[in-house]
Parts: C-alpha cells; structure tokens; sequence
C-alpha cells in the first residue's frame, strides 16, 4: 500500500459511503438516530475534499490526517471512532511502504484504539465486531477473498447481538435483530480496502 | 486592590444547539455572569449533533485558571468531548473534566457550585451527586 493506492482508496471509500448513505441511515434509524449515513458522507467527502493536503504527506501521517479531518467534520461519535482508528493507523505506519504485515499491526493499533476511545470491545453490537475478526483472519494468514467473506460474516452475525454501546443499548433488547450500522460502515470500508488492493 | 479569584468555566454541548442554549440559559439565570457558561450544539451543518471544533472553540471562550467543566447529553457528546479534551495543551488537560451528570441539572448546579468560588474537583462532584440518587 503506497500513496499511489492512498489516492485510489480515498476515491473508491468515498463512492461506496456516498452509494451507502441511505443504507446506513435506515440502519441507523433502525436502532440509532439516524445519522450515520449522512455523517459518513459529510467526512468522507471532506477527506476528498482535503485531498491534495492529505497525499503531499507520507503513508503514515497521511492516514493520521484523514483520520483529523473525519474527527473535525464529522459530527457524530462516528467523527472520532473512526478517525482514531485512521489516527492510530497512521501513527503505527512504517515509513517504508507497508507490507501485508504491517498492514495487520496498523489495524491492530486502529483497534485499539477505537476500543479506548468508544470504552467498547467485542460483542457489544459495534464496528469493532467487524474489524476485530477481520484483524484476526488477517493474522492467521487469510487472503483477500476469505477477509471479504470475515468482514460479511462478523457484519451479518451483530443481528443477534443485544447492543452495550452507542445509542441502539437504549433500546436494550430491541436492538437484537438489526445490523449494526457500524458493523456495516466497517464491513464496506474494510471491503473497499480489499478492492483497491486488489486492483 | 484585591482580585476575585477566577471561577471555573462551563461548557455544555448537546446534540441540540436550542438544548445547549437553553441549559446555559438556565445556568445564567442562577449565577448571572459571575460563571463564564459556552454552550455548543449541533452538527457542522447545523443539524442534530456534535461537533469537536464548536467545543474546542467553547474550551477556549469558557477558559479560565480554575479549570473548564464540560456537560455532555449523549454518546456522541461525550466521545467527541474527550477527542477536543486530547487535543488540549497538556498543561491544560488537567484542568478540564467531562462531568457525569445530566446535561441540565448538572449544568445548574456546576454552576451554582462555581460561583462559589468552589475548585474545579468541588464543581465536579457536586454535578455529579446527582448521579447517586436513588
């Protein structure tokens, strides 16, 4: 992954949240209040609007600094959920173009991170139960193929789950039967990567 | 000629800029402008929601010695509350609390606690007694 596939990704994670917005939001109203969608495409856009500032910088910060504009424009806890994630990403980046190697250790840091700034873990109806599986499949050596089928997977099996965390853990057990739209989000932006990986 | 000692600052932020104008309102009418009170509400276009700019430019117009005690509403209140909290100077950072306490009551009573003269510790608990409540 270099800056060449950074300006492809950012291109492509744009299209597929703008394409995904109402998706998201009838997830959102479903369990949340609604506005995931049109927050992911506020800051999705702007990171497309910042563009040429975010690829004038290396990999690693260059991530950092899309993650600051999502946290900036964002206007919901997704803002920095998913700008601690980048945030963290970058800053665990090697200076020398990332291997699929240090591509699993930058996500492991971005789920950390999100983990501390969400108070949040595994089984608590999130984005982290989408991109914890991925990260393990990732470190057990699985390819592109099977990490799409992981991150559909764990996307798909939040319906079940009862929600802890967010606004859907008011609902209590009423948020047992919808997806996640975080879970969602995740699982199209973790697919995306895929694509633009694989070319 | 004696000084008063600075006050500590209140910030409330809502998903709802008429909540944040509204509960700083309320606060006011208790303290008049003996506590400095900023509120924030909304997304960056105006819509339900939070925004980390807003509350890091109502950090700074809240700002004061004593310390900055922030009331948050919901979730994303809250999350983006300790992000602007994070990119404060460090030397500021322990004077700033996210008060766990319901946005108005607790906004009425930091403030009733801060015109006092009270530390930021001494506004924080009074806020958040009201969580212990049966």
């Amino acid at each position: 992954m270099a800056n060449d596939q950074l300006a492809t990704l950012i291109d492509a994670a744009n299209a597929a949240v703008q394409g995904a917005t109402d998706t998201l939001t009838k997830l959102d109203q479903a369990i949340g209040d609604g506005d995931h969608g049109l927050n992911m495409a506020r800051g999705f856009g702007a990171i497309v609007e910042d563009r040429e500032k975010i690829l004038a910088k290396p990999f690693g910060p260059a991530l950092q600094a899309a993650g600051m504009t999502l946290v900036m424009k964002v206007g919901g806890a997704s803002g920095p959920l998913y700008g601690s994630l980048l945030m963290a990403m970058g800053k665990a980046a090697p200076e020398s173009e990332p291997d699929r190697a240090a591509l699993t250790d930058m996500l492991g840091a971005g789920i950390e991170a999100v983990k501390k700034r969400g108070k949040s873990d595994r089984g608590a109806k999130t984005m982290l139960d989408v991109l914890i599986p991925v990260h393990e499949a990732l470190s057990n050596g699985a390819d592109i193929d099977k990490v799409r089928q992981v991150a559909d997977d764990a996307a798909e099996a939040t319906i079940p789950m009862v929600a802890t965390k967010g606004r859907a853990s008011y609902l209590g057990e009423r948020s047992a039967g919808h997806l996640d739209p975080g879970a969602a989000s995740s699982r199209l932006l973790i697919q995306t990567v895929c694509d633009v990986i694989e070319g | 000629m004696s000084q008063s000692p600075p006050t500590v600052g209140l910030v409330i932020v809502s998903h709802s800029s008429d909540v944040a104008r509204g509960t700083a309102e309320m606060a006011r009418q208790m303290v008049g402008d003996e506590v400095t009170i900023v509120h924030c509400g909304g997304n960056p276009e105006g819509g339900l929601g939070t925004d980390v700019s807003k509350i890091l430019e109502a950090i700074d117009q809240a700002w004061s010695e004593a310390g900055v005690a922030i009331l948050v509403d919901l979730g994303g209140a809250e999350t983006n509350s300790e992000m602007a909290l994070e990119m404060q100077p460090a030397e500021r950072q322990d004077r700033i609390r996210i008060l766990n306490a319901p946005v108005v009551e607790g906004a009425v009573m930091a403030a009733a606690e801060a015109a006092g003269g009270s530390p930021l510790s001494a506004v924080q608990a009074t806020a958040e007694e009201l969580m212990g409540q049966p």
